[in-house]
C-alpha cells in the first residue's frame, strides 16, 4: 500500500481496509498474547494461588448482624482493652467484626496458622477493612456479610485501619487484631 | 436565495492557517466552554494545593471537615467539571470545525452549556456550603442536600444534549457533503468518546435520580446496587476521557510534527474496542466487594479478555510509529532516534502530547491493569496506589493532552497569541514531571498500606495505636513536593491560557509571517497533511525501527511490575 500517507485530521478517501504492515502485525499479536496471559493468571490463581476474595457472600440485615457479633462476643470474651471487648475465639470457627461510625468492635485474639471464617460487615455506612501493616483490603458494606477464610500465617499485633471514607470521625476508626503462636 | 447565501458566509469564517471553514456559532460555544473548563480546572487545582499540604503529615494544613469539603470538591471539579466542559470543547471542535460544516441547532448547544454551568454551580454551592461532605463517590447511606443530586442531573442532561448535537453535525456534514470519503480518525475517535459518554450518563441518570428521590427520604436504597451502577458512571466516564485524550494526541501528532495514520483499520478497530469493552471496567472498584462472585469480578475487570487493554496498547504504537514516520517523512531518517532527538520539544503542543503518551502508557496503564487484577486489588483497594494510578492517567494523560492542544486552540480558535510564551514551553515539563513525582509516591505509599481519603494517619486519638513505616515519611515529603510542582505548573497554565484568552495580541498573517513568539510552530508552518510519491514508499519500507524497541521497553516494564505483585501477594495470609 502507502501510495499515499495522510494525518487523522484527513478524511481518508476510497477503500482504507487495507493490509496491515508487518511491524503493527507483530505487535499487535504479542499485546494480544499478553492480555491472554493477563486474563488467564485470575482464573489460575483461584485454583492454585491462596488469596481470593471470593468469599461466603450473604444479605444481612444490619440490626442482625450487630445481634451475631454481640452473641459472638459473649461466647468468646476474654478481657477488655480501651474499652472494646477483647476475643479469643477457637480455631475453625465463624468470626466477627462489626464496622460502625467510627470503631471496629471487637478486638480479635487469633492463632497462628488457623483458618477462621471472618465475617464484616457494616451498621450504618460504608467502612473499609484494610489489615496494617499487612495489607489486606476489602469493602465493607451495610446489608451485605462478607465471609472470608482467612489463616493468619505470622505472629503478630495487627491494626484494622478504615479505608473507605465513613464521616467527620473516619481517621478513629482503628481497630486491633492480635495473631498469637 | 441570495439573502440565505449571506446568511451562511456570515456564519463562516475561513481559517487562514488550516483553510477550514469555521462556524462561528461552534467556534463561541468552544469558547465559553473552554473557559469554564479553566475556571473549574481552578478551582479544582486550589483544593488540591489544601489536600496536598494537608496528606504531607509534616504540614497538615486543613482541618478534618475541610479537608474533606475540599477532597470532594476536588473531585467533583476535576473529574466531571473541568474535563467534560472541555470535552464539549473538543466535540463542537471535532464535529462542526474539522469537517467545515454548519453547527445545527446552536441555540440547543446554548441551552446545554447553561444547565450545565447551572449543574456545576450547584453542585459546587452546595459542597462548600458544607451540605455535601460525601467525596466525589456519595455512597449511600451517606446523605448530601438533594439539590447536590439535582445538580449533577442537570449537568448530565446537557452534556448528553451536546452528544446528541455532535451526531447532528455527522449528518449535517454528510448531507451536505462538507468532506469527501470518510470522516477524519480524529472525528472517528471523539464520535467513540460520546458513545461512552452516553453510556456513562445514562448510568448516571440511571443512579443519581432514584438517590435524589432517596435523599429526600421518597425510596430506599441498596448500597451495593449504588456501587455498581455509580461506577458505571464514575469509571465510564474516566474512558470518556482515554477516547477524547487518544484523538488528541493523533490530532496533535498531525498538527504538530505532521504526524500520520499507519493504518485507518487498525487505528479504527483500536477505537471500537474501546466502545465495545471499556464500560465493564466499572467492576474495578468492586473487587473486593461483597456483592459480587468471582467469575463477574474476572471477566469485568479484565474488559472481557482485557480487549480494551490491546486497544490501548495499539494505540500506544500507533501513536509514536505515526509521528515517527512523520517525522522521517520530513526527512529525519538518520539511525534508530534522529525523528526524536530532533522533534520540537520547545513547542508544548509537540512536548505536552509526548509526555502525555508517555505518562498515561508507562505508569498509568501498568499501575492500572496490574491494580485493576481481582486477586491483586486484594493489595491495592483505597490504599494511595488507587489515587496513585489514576493521577497518571486522568491527569498526567488526559488533562496534560488536554493542555497541550489548548497551545493550539488559541491560536486556531481565539485567534490570540500564546501569552507568556517562554512559560507556556516550560509547562508541560514542570506539569507532567510534577504529577508523576507526586503520583509514584503516591503508589509507594499504598504499597505501604497507607489508606486514600484520609485526613490523619498518626491514629491520634483513636483507640488503638498506628505506626506505619519510616519510610512513609519520607515519601510523604516526595508526595508534596511533587505536588506543588504539579499546581505549579498547573497554575502556568492557567496564567497563560487566561491572558492569551482576555488580554492576548491577535494573530495576525503578518505576524505568522513574521514568526512572532506565541504561536507553536505547527502554526507558523502546518507540516504536510499528506504525502504521496516515492518518499512515501522508501520510508515505509524503513518501518517505524524506534517506535519498536520503545514499545519493547514498555512491555518488559509491564511484564516485571505485573508478575513482581503476584510474588508479593503470594506471601500474605491465605484468603478464600
Amino acid at each position: 500500500m502507502a501510495s499515499e500517507l495522510h494525518s487523522a485530521i484527513v478524511s481518508p478517501k476510497g477503500v482504507w481496509w487495507s493490509p496491515v504492515g508487518t511491524q503493527e502485525k507483530r505487535w499487535i499479536t504479542i499485546a494480544f498474547i499478553w492480555c491472554l496471559i493477563l486474563f488467564a493468571m485470575m482464573p489460575f490463581w483461584h485454583m492454585k494461588g491462596g488469596q481470593n476474595p471470593t468469599g461466603i457472600r450473604s444479605k444481612v440485615d444490619p440490626i442482625e448482624f450487630v445481634k451475631r457479633t454481640d452473641r459472638f462476643i459473649q461466647d468468646y470474651k476474654v478481657g477488655e482493652e480501651n474499652g472494646f471487648p477483647v476475643v479469643a475465639p477457637p480455631p475453625g470457627s465463624d468470626i466477627y467484626l462489626l464496622a460502625r461510625m467510627w470503631n471496629w468492635s471487637p478486638v480479635l485474639k487469633l492463632k497462628k496458622n488457623a483458618e477462621y471464617t471472618l465475617h464484616l460487615s457494616s451498621a450504618d455506612v460504608n467502612h473499609g477493612f484494610g489489615l496494617f501493616p499487612i495489607n489486606v483490603n476489602v469493602q465493607v458494606l451495610p446489608g451485605y456479610d462478607y465471609a472470608l477464610r482467612v489463616t493468619p500465617n505470622e505472629t503478630g499485633d495487627l491494626r484494622v485501619v478504615c479505608n473507605e471514607f465513613c464521616g467527620i470521625n473516619h481517621h478513629l476508626m482503628i481497630g486491633k487484631i492480635v495473631v498469637e503462636d | 436565495m441570495s439573502d440565505t447565501l449571506q446568511s451562511f458566509a456570515a456564519r463562516f469564517r475561513k481559517c487562514p492557517i488550516t483553510g477550514l471553514s469555521v462556524d462561528r456559532s461552534a467556534e463561541l460555544l468552544i469558547k465559553v466552554n473552554a473557559v469554564v473548563a479553566v475556571v473549574t480546572f481552578l478551582i479544582g487545582v486550589l483544593a488540591a494545593l489544601g489536600l496536598v499540604l494537608t496528606r504531607w503529615q509534616a504540614i497538615h494544613l486543613l482541618d478534618a471537615s475541610m479537608y474533606y469539603r475540599f477532597l470532594t470538591a476536588h473531585g467533583l471539579n476535576m473529574l466531571i467539571f473541568f474535563i467534560i466542559f472541555f470535552e464539549m470543547a473538543v466535540l463542537y471542535f471535532a464535529g462542526p470545525v474539522v469537517l467545515n460544516s454548519r453547527l445545527p441547532a446552536p441555540k440547543m448547544g446554548w441551552l446545554a452549556f447553561l444547565l450545565m454551568l447551572a449543574g456545576a454551580v450547584l453542585v459546587n454551592w452546595m459542597v462548600f456550603a458544607g451540605k455535601a461532605d460525601v467525596l466525589f463517590t456519595s455512597y449511600p447511606p451517606l446523605k448530601a442536600d438533594p439539590n447536590y443530586y439535582l445538580g449533577i442531573i442537570l449537568f448530565a442532561v446537557g452534556a448528553l444534549i451536546v452528544c446528541g448535537l455532535f451526531y447532528a453535525s455527522l449528518a449535517v456534514a454528510k448531507k451536505e457533503k462538507t468532506y469527501e470519503g470518510s470522516m477524519p480518525l480524529v472525528t472517528f475517535g471523539a464520535l467513540t468518546a460520546t458513545i461512552i459518554a452516553i453510556i456513562s450518563l445514562l448510568h448516571g441518570a440511571i443512579i443519581y435520580i432514584p438517590t435524589w428521590l432517596w435523599s429526600m427520604n421518597l425510596m430506599p436504597m441498596d448500597a451495593q446496587i449504588y456501587r455498581l451502577i455509580w461506577w458505571g458512571l464514575g469509571h465510564s466516564s474516566q474512558q470518556i476521557n482515554v477516547a477524547a485524550m487518544v484523538s488528541v494526541w493523533y490530532l496533535l501528532a498531525g498538527l504538530t510534527v505532521g504526524g500520520v495514520v499507519l493504518n485507518e483499520k487498525v487505528s479504527r478497530t483500536a477505537f471500537v474496542l474501546y466502545v465495545l469493552f471499556i464500560s465493564m471496567a466499572s467492576a474495578h472498584h468492586l473487587l473486593v466487594d461483597p456483592g459480587m462472585g468471582p467469575a463477574w469480578k474476572v471477566w469485568n475487570t479484565s474488559y472481557a479478555m482485557y480487549l480494551a487493554v490491546l486497544a490501548s496498547m495499539i494505540h500506544g504504537f500507533t501513536v509514536p510509529a505515526g509521528i515517527e514516520m512523520g517525522q522521517r517523512l520530513r526527512g529525519f531518517t538518520h539511525g534508530t532516534f534522529e525523528w526524536l532527538r530532533k522533534a520540537p520539544w520547545g513547542d508544548p503542543g509537540f512536548s505536552g502530547m509526548v509526555l502525555s503518551v508517555i505518562i498515561f502508557g508507562f505508569w498509568g496503564g501498568i499501575t492500572g491493569v496490574t491494580i485493576g487484577t481481582e486477586q491483586i486489588n486484594l493489595m491495592a483497594h483505597n490504599t494511595m496506589r488507587i489515587p496513585g494510578h489514576f493521577h497518571v492517567t486522568v491527569v498526567g494523560g488526559t488533562a496534560l493532552a488536554f493542555m497541550a492542544v489548548t497551545y493550539y486552540v488559541l491560536p486556531l480558535i481565539f485567534q490570540r497569541r500564546v501569552a507568556f510564551w517562554g512559560m507556556a514551553k516550560l509547562q508541560p515539563y514542570v506539569f507532567g514531571i510534577g504529577i508523576t513525582v507526586m503520583s509514584m509516591a503516591m503508589s509507594f505509599m499504598g504499597s505501604f498500606g497507607v489508606p486514600r481519603r484520609h485526613w490523619d494517619i498518626s491514629g491520634a486519638q483513636a483507640p488503638f495505636h498506628v505506626e506505619f513505616h519510616p519510610a512513609v515519611d519520607l515519601l510523604q515529603a516526595v508526595f508534596g513536593i511533587g505536588g506543588l510542582a504539579a499546581a505549579v505548573g498547573a497554575l502556568m497554565f492557567i496564567a497563560s491560557a487566561v491572558v492569551s484568552v482576555f488580554f492576548g495580541k491577535r494573530v495576525t498573517e503578518e505576524c505568522i509571517a513574521k514568526g512572532l513568539p506565541g504561536i507553536p510552530q505547527g502554526v507558523l508552518k502546518l507540516p504536510s497533511q499528506t504525502y504521496k510519491g516515492s518518499m512515501v514508499e522508501r520510508t515505509h519500507k524503513t518501518g517505524t525501527p524506534g517506535t519498536v524497541v520503545l514499545v519493547f521497553i514498555f512491555l518488559a516494564c509491564f511484564v516485571l511490575y505485573y508478575f513482581v505483585n503476584w510474588k508479593l501477594l503470594s506471601v500474605l495470609w491465605k484468603i478464600g
